[in-house]
C-alpha cells in the first residue's frame, strides 16, 4: 500500500498539478491558520482579564465618596460627602468580624526633584495595610509602618521605577531625601509591582503626613478595606450591603441615593470580569470553528472538483488495469498528504504569529495569546479527515463509474 | 482466443431501451487480424468494449483465452484487463501531465513491475514505435500522429493477448492513418492478436480479416487480401 511507487506516482500528480494542489492546500493552510489564531486571541483576551486583577489582591473593597443626588434629613441634595479618620476607625470597630485589614488612602500628583532630575509622580498617602492590598512586593528597605503614621513622620517608599528615573545610573535612593511637592522626605523603601510601569511609577508616604500638610486635616479621599477570605464571595455581598447602610446612616445619605457612596467590590467584579472573558471566548471559539466548517466544505469542494476533472484519467487509468482501490487510495493519500503538510503549515505559521504578536497586541486587550498544541493539532487532524472522508465519496464514485463512461468524459 | 456467443446488449435510454447487439456470434484465433465494419450505430464500438470489459454484455458468453469472462466485479475486470488487453483509443488518451515514457510504462506500474524494468520495457516499446527521442515528451508537445503511436506502445507495454483499438485511425489525416497501420501490421506479425474497429474501407482492408456489423448483427465476415500499408508510406 505505502510502496516507494506509490508515493512516486502521488508525487508526481501532485507536482504536475500544481494550481490544483497549491488551492487545497491553501485552504486547508488558510483554516487551520485563522482558527489557531483567532482560538489565540481568545485565550490573550482572558489572560489580559486575569492580568488586570493578578497585581491587586481581590478580598478588597474601595470606597469612595461622591455628592448626595437626594434631600435626606434636612440636608439638600448635591452635598459633598467626606470620609474622615473616624470613619475608618469606626468601621474598624463595629466590622471587626468580616474586616481583614483597612488603609485609607490620598492621591496628589507632586514634582518630585533629587539632585539634578525631577520628575511630576503620583504621590499616594496611605496606611501601612494597603502594602497588601496593591500587593507591593519591598524590593529593598521596607514599607511604611504604624511607628510612621503615629509620628508622622516625612518617610517615602518609591517605586522602582521611581528611583531608576531619580536616581540614574544605578544609584542607590534608600536613605536620600527627596523633594516631594516642596516637603523633603527620605526614601525608606524601593518596591516593585507585577501590575506594570505604571504602578511603578508611584510613592508611598505617610496617610497621617499627609494631612498634616495639608493643614492638619483628617479627610479622607478613599478608604481600602479587605473583607476576611474566610467569609467568601457570598459573606463579601452581605458586608457590602451592611458597610453601605451603615455609612449611608452616618453621613446622613437616602438610602436610595446611588451617587453619594461607591463600593468597588474587587471580588464581585473579578468574577464578572472573567464571566465576560469567557463569553468572548465562546465566541471567538464558535467563529474560530466556523472557520474549521468552511475549511472542511472548502476541501471538500475542492476535492469533489478534482475527482470530477480527473474522471477522464481515472478512466484511462482502470482501462489500463488498475483497480478500484488503486484509484481509491490514490486520490485519498493524496488528498491526506497534502492536508497533512498545508495543515501542519498553517498550525505552524499560526503558532509563530501568535507567539510574534506576544506583546504588541497588549494596547487590544490580548496579553500572551496561546493554543495549546493539542487543541491545533485536534483541529489539524479533523481536517485531514475531513478531505479524506471528502476525497473518499467521490472517489469511490469514480471508481465505480464504467471506465467506458469515464473515457467519454470530456 | 476470443470466442462469444449470442451476444445480447441494451442500452437504457429514458423509458426507451435501445437494442445495439442483438445475437452476436464471433471468434478469434491467435494471431489475426480483425476489422470490425459498420456504419455508426451498427453496435461495432460496443462490440469492442464488451470485448475489452470496459462494458458488460446483458446475456451470452464471452470466454477470452479460454477464461469465462462472466459477472465480473470491478477488481477483477481491471486485473483481467490490465494482463489480457492492450487498448488503443481514437482519442489517444494519454495522461497529458505524464511524459511519452510515463504513459507507455503506466500498465505496467498496474501488473506491479519494478521501476527499472518499467523504464526499459517503455523505452523498448517507444523504440519499437520510433519515438526513443521523444520519450520525455509530453503529449501536448506530439502530433496526432505520435501520441497514437505513443498510446499503441502503451498497449503493447504490458504485453497483452489481444489489442484492441477503437478507429485507431479516427483523428488522423491519411498519411498519418497509414503509418499507424503499417505499425499495426508490424505488431500483428510478430503474432499478436489485435482487432480494429473502422469505418474506414481502406484501413479495414490493411487487416487480414473484415467482420461486417450491421444493425446489431454480423451481416457478413470475410477473409482478405491484406493491403501493406508500408507501400503508401
Amino acid at each position: 500500500m505505502f510502496s516507494r511507487d506509490r508515493w512516486q506516482e502521488i508525487f508526481q500528480t501532485i507536482r504536475k498539478n500544481k494550481l490544483r494542489t497549491f488551492l487545497s492546500g491553501f485552504t486547508v493552510a488558510l483554516g487551520i491558520f485563522i482558527y489557531v489564531t483567532l482560538y489565540g486571541f481568545g485565550n490573550g483576551l482572558i489572560n489580559t482579564f486575569d492580568k488586570f486583577f493578578q497585581d491587586d489582591a481581590t478580598n478588597t473593597f474601595f470606597l469612595f465618596a461622591g455628592r448626595t443626588s437626594m434631600p435626606y434629613k434636612g440636608f439638600k441634595s448635591n452635598r459633598r460627602i467626606e470620609f474622615k479618620n473616624e470613619d475608618m476607625e469606626e468601621i474598624s470597630d463595629n466590622f471587626a468580624f468580616y474586616l481583614d485589614y483597612i488603609t485609607p488612602r490620598i492621591s496628589r500628583g507632586a514634582l518630585v526633584k533629587y539632585d539634578n532630575e525631577s520628575n511630576n509622580y503620583t504621590t499616594r498617602a496611605v496606611g501601612p495595610a494597603h502594602q497588601f492590598a496593591e500587593k507591593t512586593i519591598i524590593m529593598k528597605g521596607r514599607y511604611l509602618n504604624g511607628e510612621d503614621i503615629k509620628n508622622r513622620t516625612k518617610y517615602a517608599v518609591i517605586g522602582r521605577l521611581v528611583e531608576k528615573d531619580l536616581f540614574p545610573g544605578g544609584g542607590n535612593a534608600i536613605g536620600k531625601y527627596i523633594d516631594i511637592g516642596g516637603s523633603s522626605f527620605k526614601v525608606i523603601g524601593v518596591f516593585q509591582d507585577d501590575g506594570g510601569d505604571n504602578e511603578e511609577r508611584f510613592i508611598y508616604i505617610p496617610y497621617t503626613t499627609r494631612q498634616l500638610i495639608e493643614k492638619n486635616t483628617d479627610k479622607i479621599d478613599q478608604i481600602i478595606l479587605a473583607f476576611d477570605p474566610k467569609i467568601g464571595h457570598a459573606g463579601s455581598l452581605v458586608f457590602e450591603s451592611k458597610l453601605t447602610k451603615y455609612l449611608k446612616d452616618k453621613h446622613n445619605i437616602h438610602p436610595d441615593d446611588q451617587n453619594a457612596l461607591f463600593i468597588r467590590n474587587v471580588a464581585d467584579q473579578l468574577k464578572q470580569n472573567q464571566q465576560f472573558a469567557r463569553v468572548l471566548q465562546t465566541i471567538v471559539s464558535v467563529v474560530a470553528f466556523g472557520t474549521i466548517i468552511a475549511g472542511i466544505i472548502g476541501i471538500s469542494n475542492i476535492m469533489v472538483f478534482t475527482v470530477k476533472e480527473r474522471t477522464k484519467e481515472l478512466g484511462i487509468r482502470k482501462a489500463l488495469g488498475a483497480t478500484p482501490r488503486a484509484v481509491i487510495g490514490m486520490i485519498i493519500i493524496e488528498s491526506v498528504f497534502i492536508t497533512t503538510i498545508a495543515g501542519f503549515v498553517g498550525l505552524m505559521i499560526g503558532v509563530a504569529v501568535l507567539g510574534s504578536l506576544d506583546l504588541t497586541l497588549e494596547d487590544y486587550f490580548i496579553t500572551n495569546p496561546y493554543i495549546k498544541i493539542g487543541t491545533g493539532i485536534f483541529a489539524t487532524v479533523l481536517l485531514i479527515v475531513s478531505g479524506a472522508l471528502a476525497g473518499y465519496l467521490p472517489a469511490k464514485r469514480a471508481a465505480r463509474i464504467k471506465p467506458i463512461v469515464a473515457l467519454r468524459d470530456e | 482466443m476470443i470466442e462469444i456467443k449470442n451476444l445480447h446488449k441494451s442500452y437504457k435510454m429514458g423509458s426507451n431501451s435501445l437494442h445495439v447487439l442483438k445475437g452476436i456470434d464471433f471468434s478469434v484465433k491467435e494471431g489475426e487480424l480483425v476489422a470490425i465494419m459498420g456504419s455508426s450505430g451498427s453496435g461495432k464500438s460496443t462490440l469492442l468494449n464488451i470485448l475489452g470489459m470496459l462494458d458488460e454484455a446483458d446475456s451470452g458468453d464471452y470466454h477470452l483465452d479460454k477464461v469465462e469472462i462472466r459477472n465480473l466485479n470491478e477488481t477483477k475486470a481491471a486485473n483481467y484487463r490490465n494482463k489480457f488487453l492492450g487498448f488503443v483509443f481514437q482519442s489517444f488518451n494519454l495522461i497529458n501531465y505524464k511524459t511519452a515514457m510515463e504513459n507507455v510504462a503506466l500498465p505496467l506500474y498496474y501488473q506491479k513491475v519494478g521501476r527499472k524494468e518499467r523504464q526499459r520495457k517503455a523505452l523498448k516499446y517507444l523504440e519499437q514505435v520510433g519515438l526513443k527521442e521523444w520519450a520525455g515528451h509530453l503529449p501536448s508537445e506530439l502530433s496526432g500522429g505520435q501520441k497514437q503511436r505513443v498510446a499503441i506502445a502503451r498497449a503493447m507495454a504490458a504485453e497483452p493477448k489481444v489489442l484492441l483499438a477503437d478507429e485507431p485511425t479516427g483523428a488522423l489525416d491519411s498519411k498519418t492513418s497509414y503509418e499507424v497501420m503499417d505499425l499495426i501490421q508490424q505488431i500483428n506479425d510478430q503474432g499478436n492478436t489485435i482487432l480494429v474497429v473502422t469505418h474506414e474501407p481502406d484501413i479495414a482492408h490493411m487487416c487480414k480479416r473484415i467482420v461486417h456489423l450491421r444493425d446489431g448483427v454480423i451481416e457478413k465476415d470475410e477473409k482478405v487480401e491484406q493491403v501493406r500499408a508500408s507501400a503508401y508510406v
